[in-house]
């Protein structure tokens, strides 16, 4: 009985431990992802996997992570073995280099500042918008509720907030009237949820909320899903994301996997790659692709994170650090 | 009075837990059971997730049953200094959060932690790998099987032990043939709470799992992700899948609690009898 019992630990245990890739011909990668690009990745993936066997020979299988842009950083640096990071902004890899994973200079690694697509904040109404929200100042207007996550954990918080912020200092106003802006439109806030996710669930599922400043490819995920009852809103201006990819160094060095690594990010800024990026309502940044798509990108002026701040390091500090703009007028609710 | 107590027990028991509860199985199986079967096995991370809950929490289990057994017996049988700072430390993981469980792990075997650089110098995983998970799972139901025998090995006292080693019974013997029968049903009990509760683990393992589609996301985890990814019939049956589980738990539980409770009975009455 007790021989049975250890008999089976053991070969339970190297059962485990014999998941490593024992052939050279098959690699294993990890691209660790911010929340909204599931659906993307798994569509990559698909394409990407034979278009590699082919060319090289190499069966690769490519895992998927995904969570909240910072968290996820945050895992990668405490040892989640990535081999790519593909976060939803800057600072967020850098924080990786800044921990010695990834070399300096990985945002001129690839072509675009590393970045293969950009996107950018737009509103999602109920049905018929019947708030008639137009434009960023109809968002405070008296009996508006308004969903967005927490600027303090997530990516789509976070860039919510620059919109809101640059929509009104890049029209001519004064940070005084923008820090006014933001102050009402965050006391309109029922719910501040910690990822771009929760914050779909409690404006689709729970219906809380008029209004739902999201990433744009997530709210056409919103409308396909709800089935009609919430339409987009663009505003006539928002902010320019530019999510970056990004090798793991470190890690690709110890697995072996660069090469896989490399090319697996290249095919991003193929057409083929482009296209699928175009397909899941990321703009992508080949200008051709760009071109066949226009119909589903509506032309809104979006200005860079660097237009409202020196560099993403000081749009942290100023914005989001301990004490610093955000903290200074939000009270969380009791 | 006591009606009014009953209906409003019922009420609160009825809102809370049993229409969740059957809204689970409805919502799971609203496409019919070849749907429902489709989202379960159909899906390779899906089915991964079961298979990695069925590894972890196993091994969780017989961590704790070593542990569970061997805390039960020092804290029932001796009497040494800090035995009451243990008994109390042994309760430790049920006060902590679990997500600062995963913390604690993160801390120790992170790349940035106390151990971490050793560890990814010698090519061991720990934390974001199997290993990790159980630590993680280990650690939250460390106090479970423990907390079921400390009761039943002090109710049951040492006499009949005394009497084995006085016979001539070596440690071990005495352990397999009159300690062990003993305890067998507190301890089957223990090992079933305890095995409920690691596969519904979520903080602690949410934290050092690296959530992993197919690697690293066991059962809670994939609930979790389906959800979000808006599967809803493909989160609700899996957790249709940890619900059964739970009911059976129930069932199980209901009825060594009334076996133990009839072996309690009667080692106190022939304890009585012994004394008269």
């Amino acid at each position: 009985m007790t021989k049975t019992l250890v008999t089976a630990i053991i070969a339970a245990l190297t059962m485990i431990g014999g998941a490593r890739p024992a052939r050279a011909e098959s690699l294993s990668l990890l691209n660790v992802s911010y929340d909204p690009t599931r659906e993307l990745w798994r569509d990559i993936n698909s394409k990407f996997i034979p278009a590699y066997q082919k060319s090289t020979g190499t069966t690769l299988d490519i895992k998927q992570s995904h969570g909240g842009s910072g968290t996820q950083a945050r895992a990668v640096i405490d040892g989640l073995e990535a081999d790519v990071v593909t976060l939803a902004m800057w600072p967020d890899t850098d924080a990786i280099r800044k921990a010695g994973l990834i070399d300096a200079g990985w945002d001129k690694a690839f072509p675009h500042n590393s970045s293969p697509y950009t996107s950018t904040i737009v509103f999602v109404v109920r049905k018929g918008n019947p708030k008639n929200i137009k434009d960023w100042s109809d968002i405070v207007k008296p009996g508006v509720e308004i969903v967005t996550p927490n600027p303090k954990t997530s990516g789509n918080g976070k860039f919510s907030f620059l919109a809101a912020w640059g929509s009104v200092t890049e029209r001519g106003g004064s940070e005084a009237e923008a820090l006014a802006f933001v102050t009402k439109l965050y006391a309109q806030i029922p719910v501040l949820d910690l990822g771009a996710r929760g914050s779909t669930t409690t404006f689709v599922q729970r219906k809380i909320g008029d209004v739902h400043l999201t990433w744009e490819n997530e709210a056409h995920l919103e409308v396909d899903e709800a089935g009609g009852a919430v339409e987009i809103v663009y505003p006539p201006i928002s902010v320019l994301a530019e999510p970056p990819v990004a090798i793991v160094d470190a890690n690709v060095k110890r697995k072996g996997t660069a090469a896989a690594a490399k090319a697996y990010l290249d095919f991003l800024y193929t057409k083929d790659g482009q296209e699928i990026i175009a397909k899941h309502y990321f703009r992508p940044i080949d200008a051709a692709v760009f071109a066949a798509h226009t119909a589903t990108f509506p032309d809104i002026k979006r200005f860079p994170v660097t237009a409202i701040a020196r560099s993403w390091d000081d749009a942290y500090d100023k914005y989001f650090g301990d004490g610093k703009i955000f903290d200074s007028f939000y009270k969380p609710k009791k | 009075m006591r009606i009014a107590l009953v209906a409003f027990t019922i009420l609160v028991m009825g809102v809370l837990i049993v229409i969740p509860l059957v809204n689970v199985f409805y919502q799971a199986l609203a496409g019919g059971g070849g749907v429902y079967w489709r989202n379960l096995v159909a899906d390779a991370d899906t089915r991964h997730s079961i298979y990695l809950t069925l590894i972890v929490a196993p091994l969780a289990v017989a961590a704790n049953v070593v542990f569970g057994v061997a805390a039960a017996w020092a804290i029932a049988r001796f009497r040494f200094p800090g035995r009451t700072l243990l008994t109390a430390f042994i309760d430790l993981p049920f006060a902590v959060s679990p997500v600062v469980v995963g913390l604690f792990l993160v801390l120790i075997f992170g790349l940035q932690g106390f151990l971490g650089p050793w560890l990814r110098a010698h090519d061991i995983k720990v934390i974001f790998a199997i290993p990790g998970l159980v630590l993680a799972t280990a650690f939250v139901t460390f106090p479970v099987v423990a907390r079921e025998l400390i009761p039943v090995m002090e109710a049951i006292g040492a006499d009949e032990e005394v009497a084995a080693v006085s016979l001539g019974a070596r440690g071990w013997q005495m352990f397999s043939r009159v300690t062990l029968p003993n305890i067998k049903w507190g301890l089957l009990y223990g090992i079933i709470l305890c095995n409920a509760r690691a596969m519904g683990e979520f903080g602690a393992v949410a934290v050092v799992s690296g959530r992993i589609s197919g690697q690293t996301d066991t059962m809670p985890l994939r609930v979790e992700k389906l959800f979000q990814e808006y599967n809803m019939p493909g989160a609700f049956a899996v957790a249709s899948v940890l619900a059964s589980l739970a009911v059976v738990t129930l069932l199980v539980k209901t009825g060594l609690e009334w076996k133990t409770r009839s072996d309690l009975a009667a080692a106190a009455r022939e304890t009585a009898r012994g004394k008269t």
